[in-house]
C-alpha cells in the first residue's frame, strides 16, 4: 500500500490534482460560489467538448505525433452534415446525425491517417496542412454561413438534461447535459482500447520508439492510420455535441481551440515527445483549464487576466514536463531534435 | 542436427547502383560464437539486414537450419530462430520491463487483446532463462545500459532462438558487464544457441570468438580461427592497407615546458596532479572511466575551475576564467563526445572548421565569407577530409572524417597545446591511423599534444610518455617504449576493481 502511495506522489497527475485543489479552494474562499451544485454542473458541462478533443489529441501525442487539425475536421464534418439535414428538412431522430457525423469524421480522419502513415513528414506539418484544407473546403466549397436553425432532433439533444442543479442561495439553475454520458462512454472505450488491446499498446510502443515497434512486429502504418480515423470520429462527435448544445451551427466556433486542448493534454503529464501519459492526467489537465476559463469570473477577475493566467499555466505546465524529459537523459536528444 | 544453423550462399546486394555486398558466403554452426568484423560502411549492417529478412538479396540465398530462403521476411527469420539484438537494443523506454518482454511473443501469436496476467507470466519465463533479476514493473528507460541489453537478450531467447546476432554489444559496457555478458553467451552456447558478434574492435571479442569472418567493401576477405589472427593481420584484412606499428619517437625537445601543472586539484574529481609538457611531446594520460582523466582535461581547458594548485603556460601562472581564456592562451581541446560537444552536425563542414577562429574572420564587425571559404578549403585539403564540397553538412561524413573536422577547427586557432580526449573513439581503423599520423606530424611541428585515452595500444604507440590516473591521482609514469600493453592494462585495472563500476 505504501508503495502505491509513493508511486502516486511521484506521478504528474498528483501535482495537477494539487493545483486544481488549490485553485478550487482559492475560488471558494474568495467567492463562496465554487462548491455550489450549479457551478459544479456548469463545469461538467463545459468539460464535455474540450474533454473529447483532449482524448483525441492525447491519442495522437502518445503515438509520437501531434494533431492540430481536429477543430477544423470537426467543423467541416458537422457543418456538412447539418447543411445536408437542414436542406433536406430532416425531421427524424438524433441517431442519423450522429451516424453521418461519425462516418464523415472517419473519412476525414482517414485523410490525415493516409498522409501521416505514408509520408515521413512530421504530423504537425501534415495536420497544419489538412486543417487549412478542411476549413478551406468548409468556407470555400461549401461557402459556410451560420445556420441559425438546426434540425429539431439536434436541438432537442442539445437541450436534453440528465438532472438540474439549483443554487439554493442565488436560485440559479444549471442542467447536466446528456452529452456528458458520451464523454464518459468515450473515456471508457479509449481506456479499454489503450489498456487492453494490442492496438492500444502499439500506440504506446510507436510513441516510445517507432523503429523498435516495427521490429517487434507492430504494423506501424496500419496502427497510425486507424488511430487517426478514431481521432477523427471523436473530434467530429465533439463538434456535433457543441453544435447541438449551442442550438445553432456556427462554423468557426471551434477553430483555434487546438492550442488550449494540446496544452491541457501536456499539463496533464503527457510527454510531448510521445509514449507516456494517462487519461487521468488528460482529464485533470482539461479540468484545470476549464476551471480557470470558467471560474475566474467568480473572483471578479477581468477576462484578459484569464487569458494571461491560461498562458502562464501552459508555460509552467509544459516547462515542468520539458524539464522532466531533459532530466530523464535519453530525452535530451529528443528535445534537441 | 543440421551442419549449419545459418548458411549464407553467394549473397549480393546493391542500393541505387552502389554494391553493398558482393558474393558473400558465411557459415555458422550450431552453438558457434562467430565474429563478423569490418569497418564502418564495409557492409556488416547490410549483411545483418539480409540475414534477418529486412532486405532481400539481389542474388544468392540464405539457408536457416538447412532450409533455403530467397525472399526471407523479418517474421520468417524470427520464426526460423534468427534474432537480432540491435545496438540500441530496440526496447521501448516508456514501457515496463514486463511489457517489453511480452509484446513480441504476443504479437507473434497474433493476439488482439491484452491479458496482463499472461504478460507477467511470459516476462517471468523470459528473465528466468538467463537468471536475470530485475523489477518487472520498472520502466526500461530507467535501467542501466547493461540491464537494457539483458532485457533484449531475454526477449530474443523467448522465441526459441537458434542464432542470436549482436550488433556491437560491448560498446557501452564496463569491463564487469562485458564479463557478465560473455558468461551468458557461453551459457547459450552450452544450450546449442549460436551467437554472431558484429564488431570492429578485435580486443573486445577476441577472447570469446571461435571464428572470425572479416568483410571489406562488401566482400568477405577472410574467414579464420582466432589463432590465425593478430592485430596486424586483423587490421590488414579490415582496411586492406598496411600500417607500421612504429612507436612515436620524439626529437630534441626544448628545455622550457609549455604547460606545467603543480598540485592541481578539483574537489571531488582529482587531486594533487603535477606534470610538465614540452613542445613537441605527445603526453598520454590514461585511466579507467571515473579515474578523473576527463575532469583533468576539462580543467586544463578552463571548463572547470581549479580548487588548488598552479597551472603555468609558458612559465607564467594562469587562472582561466573559462574556455575563452584557455583558447587565448593557445590551448585547443578535442572533446570525448564529438557529436554533442565538438560539432554542429547540421551546419556545413566549412562553418564547423572556422568556428573557433571566427574572431579572425571578422572585418570591420562583419563576417568575411570569402576568407572563410579559403580557410576552410585549406583545412579540408590538409587533413584529407573526404568530401566533395565543404558546404555539405557535417553529419554527412563518417566518424573518422568528423573527427578530422574537430581537429581542423582547433588547428585553425594555431594552438601551442592540443588536448584530445578519446581522439579515436568510434572511428574505424583506417581513419584511426590517419588521425594518429596527423597528431605525430603536429608534434613534430612543435605543438605539445596531450592524448587522454583508455585505448592502451593507442597511448603506447603514439605517446612519448604516459601518465596513469587512478581514483583522481596520478599513480604512475611509464615509458611506452619499455612497457607492454599487458603490463599497462594490469596497472590500470589492478587491485582497484571497484573503480570499474563507477560510471
Amino acid at each position: 500500500m505504501s508503495q502505491l502511495v509513493r508511486k502516486a506522489i511521484r506521478s504528474n497527475e498528483f501535482y495537477v490534482f494539487l493545483v486544481i485543489a488549490a485553485v478550487c479552494l482559492l475560488i471558494q474562499a474568495r467567492s463562496g460560489q465554487f462548491f455550489t451544485a450549479n457551478n459544479l454542473v456548469d463545469l461538467a458541462n463545459a468539460m464535455v467538448v474540450p474533454g473529447l478533443f483532449a482524448i483525441g489529441a492525447f491519442l495522437v501525442i502518445v503515438s509520437g505525433g501531434i494533431d492540430v487539425s481536429f477543430p477544423a475536421l470537426a467543423s467541416l464534418a458537422v457543418y456538412a452534415v447539418t447543411r445536408l439535414l437542414v436542406d433536406s428538412h430532416y425531421q427524424g431522430g438524433i441517431l442519423l446525425p450522429f451516424a453521418l457525423v461519425i462516418g464523415l469524421g472517419a473519412v476525414l480522419g482517414a485523410f490525415n491517417g493516409l498522409f501521416t502513415s505514408r509520408l515521413t513528414v512530421p504530423s504537425l506539418i501534415i495536420t497544419l496542412g489538412t486543417a487549412n484544407v478542411f476549413s478551406g473546403v468548409m468556407q470555400g466549397a461549401l461557402s459556410s454561413v451560420q445556420i441559425p436553425k438546426i434540425p429539431p432532433a439536434m436541438a432537442d439533444f442539445g437541450r436534453g438534461s440528465l438532472f438540474v442543479a439549483t443554487n439554493p442561495v442565488s436560485g440559479l439553475t444549471s442542467s447536466m447535459p446528456v452529452s456528458f454520458l458520451i464523454l464518459l462512454a468515450v473515456l471508457a472505450a479509449v481506456f479499454f482500447l489503450l489498456r487492453y488491446t494490442m492496438f492500444g499498446r502499439g500506440v504506446f510502443a510507436i510513441g516510445g520508439d517507432g523503429s523498435a515497434a516495427a521490429r517487434a512486429g507492430f504494423s506501424v502504418r496500419w496502427t497510425k492510420f486507424w488511430l487517426y480515423v478514431i481521432v477523427g470520429v471523436i473530434a467530429a462527435v465533439a463538434g456535433l455535441i457543441r453544435t447541438c448544445g449551442m442550438g445553432q451551427m456556427h462554423p468557426t466556433n471551434l477553430l483555434g481551440m487546438e492550442m488550449m486542448v494540446i496544452a491541457a493534454v501536456v499539463l496533464g503529464g503527457t510527454a510531448i515527445t510521445g509514449g507516456t501519459g494517462s487519461l487521468t492526467g488528460v482529464m485533470l489537465g482539461t479540468l484545470l483549464i476549464v476551471i480557470v476559463e470558467n471560474s475566474m469570473i467568480l473572483l471578479g477577475i477581468p477576462t484578459f487576466w484569464q487569458q494571461f493566467s491560461l498562458g502562464l499555466l501552459i508555460i509552467v505546465g509544459t516547462g515542468i514536463s520539458a524539464l522532466q524529459i531533459a532530466r530523464s537523459g535519453n530525452g535530451l536528444r529528443a528535445a534537441l531534435r | 542436427m543440421v551442419e549449419n544453423v545459418l548458411a549464407v550462399r553467394g549473397v549480393s546486394k546493391s542500393f541505387a547502383g552502389v554494391q553493398a555486398l558482393s558474393d558473400i558466403n558465411l557459415d555458422i554452426r550450431p552453438g558457434e560464437i562467430h565474429c563478423l568484423a569490418g569497418e564502418n560502411g564495409s557492409g556488416k549492417s547490410t549483411l545483418i539486414k539480409v540475414i534477418s529478412g529486412v532486405h532481400d538479396p539481389d542474388e544468392g540465398s540464405i539457408e536457416i537450419n538447412g532450409v533455403p530462403h530467397t525472399r526471407l521476411t523479418p517474421v520468417e527469420a524470427i520464426a526460423a530462430g534468427v534474432q537480432v539484438i540491435y545496438q540500441d537494443f530496440s526496447v521501448f523506454p516508456n514501457l515496463t520491463v514486463m511489457e517489453n518482454l511480452a509484446l513480441n511473443t504476443e504479437l507473434a501469436s497474433k493476439r488482439k487483446l491484452v491479458n496482463w496476467r499472461r504478460f507477467r507470466r511470459i516476462a517471468e519465463q523470459a528473465v528466468a532463462k538467463i537468471d536475470f533479476s530485475v523489477d518487472l514493473d520498472q520502466l526500461v528507460g530507467r535501467l542501466s545500459v547493461a540491464d537494457k541489453q539483458l532485457v533484449a537478450i531475454s526477449r530474443a531467447l523467448m522465441s526459441d532462438a537458434k542464432l542470436i546476432i549482436m550488433d556491437e554489444p560491448t560498446t557501452a559496457l564496463t569491463k564487469k558487464e562485458v564479463d557478465a555478458l560473455f558468461r551468458i553467451i557461453l551459457d547459450l552456447k552450452a544450450r546449442g544457441i549460436a551467437t554472431l558478434f558484429v564488431s570492429h574492435k578485435l580486443e573486445e571479442v577476441f577472447e570469446i570468438s571461435e571464428r572470425f569472418t572479416i568483410i571489406r567493401n562488401g566482400r568477405a576477405v577472410a574467414t579464420c580461427l582466432p589463432e590465425e589472427l593478430n592485430r596486424k593481420t586483423f587490421t590488414q584484412y579490415m582496411t586492406g592497407r598496411d600500417f607500421e606499428d612504429a612507436h612515436f619517437q620524439v626529437g630534441e625537445l626544448p628545455a622550457q615546458p609549455v604547460l606545467e601543472a603543480r598540485g592541481l586539484t578539483v574537489n571531488g574529481a582529482f587531486s594533487d596532479v603535477s606534470f610538465s609538457l614540452r613542445p613537441g611531446e605527445i603526453l598520454g594520460i590514461t585511466g579507467l572511466l571515473g579515474s578523473g582523466r576527463t575532469e583533468l582535461a576539462m580543467t586544463l581547458f578552463g571548463a572547470y575551475r581549479k580548487d588548488a594548485g598552479e597551472l603555468l603556460v609558458k612559465g607564467s601562472p594562469v587562472q582561466f576564467a573559462g574556455i575563452r581564456g584557455a583558447i587565448a592562451s593557445g590551448i585547443g581541446y578535442v572533446p570525448e563526445d564529438r557529436l554533442t560537444e565538438g560539432l554542429f552536425l547540421e551546419r556545413t563542414i566549412a562553418d564547423n572548421v572556422v568556428i573557433a577562429q571566427i574572431d579572425q574572420l571578422v572585418v570591420g564587425g562583419l563576417f568575411d565569407r570569402t576568407r572563410k571559404g579559403t580557410s576552410a578549403a585549406e583545412w579540408v585539403r590538409d587533413l584529407k577530409i573526404a568530401t566533395p564540397d565543404p558546404e555539405n553538412a557535417a553529419n554527412t561524413l563518417s566518424g573518422g572524417n568528423q573527427q578530422r573536422i574537430v581537429l581542423a577547427k582547433w588547428l585553425a586557432t594555431k594552438p601551442d597545446i592540443l588536448i584530445l580526449n578519446g581522439p579515436t573513439v568510434g572511428v574505424d581503423i583506417g581513419s584511426k591511423h590517419d588521425i594518429h599520423e596527423i597528431l605525430r606530424e603536429l608534434a613534430r611541428a612543435g605543438i605539445a599534444v596531450i592524448i587522454i585515452s583508455d585505448d592502451i595500444p593507442e597511448v603506447i604507440q603514439n605517446c612519448s610518455r604516459v601518465l596513469l590516473m587512478k581514483a583522481g591521482r596520478i599513480t604512475d609514469e611509464v615509458d611506452p617504449a619499455t612497457v607492454t600493453e599487458h603490463q599497462l592494462a594490469e596497472l590500470m585495472t589492478g587491485e582497484s576493481d571497484q573503480e570499474g563500476e563507477r560510471r
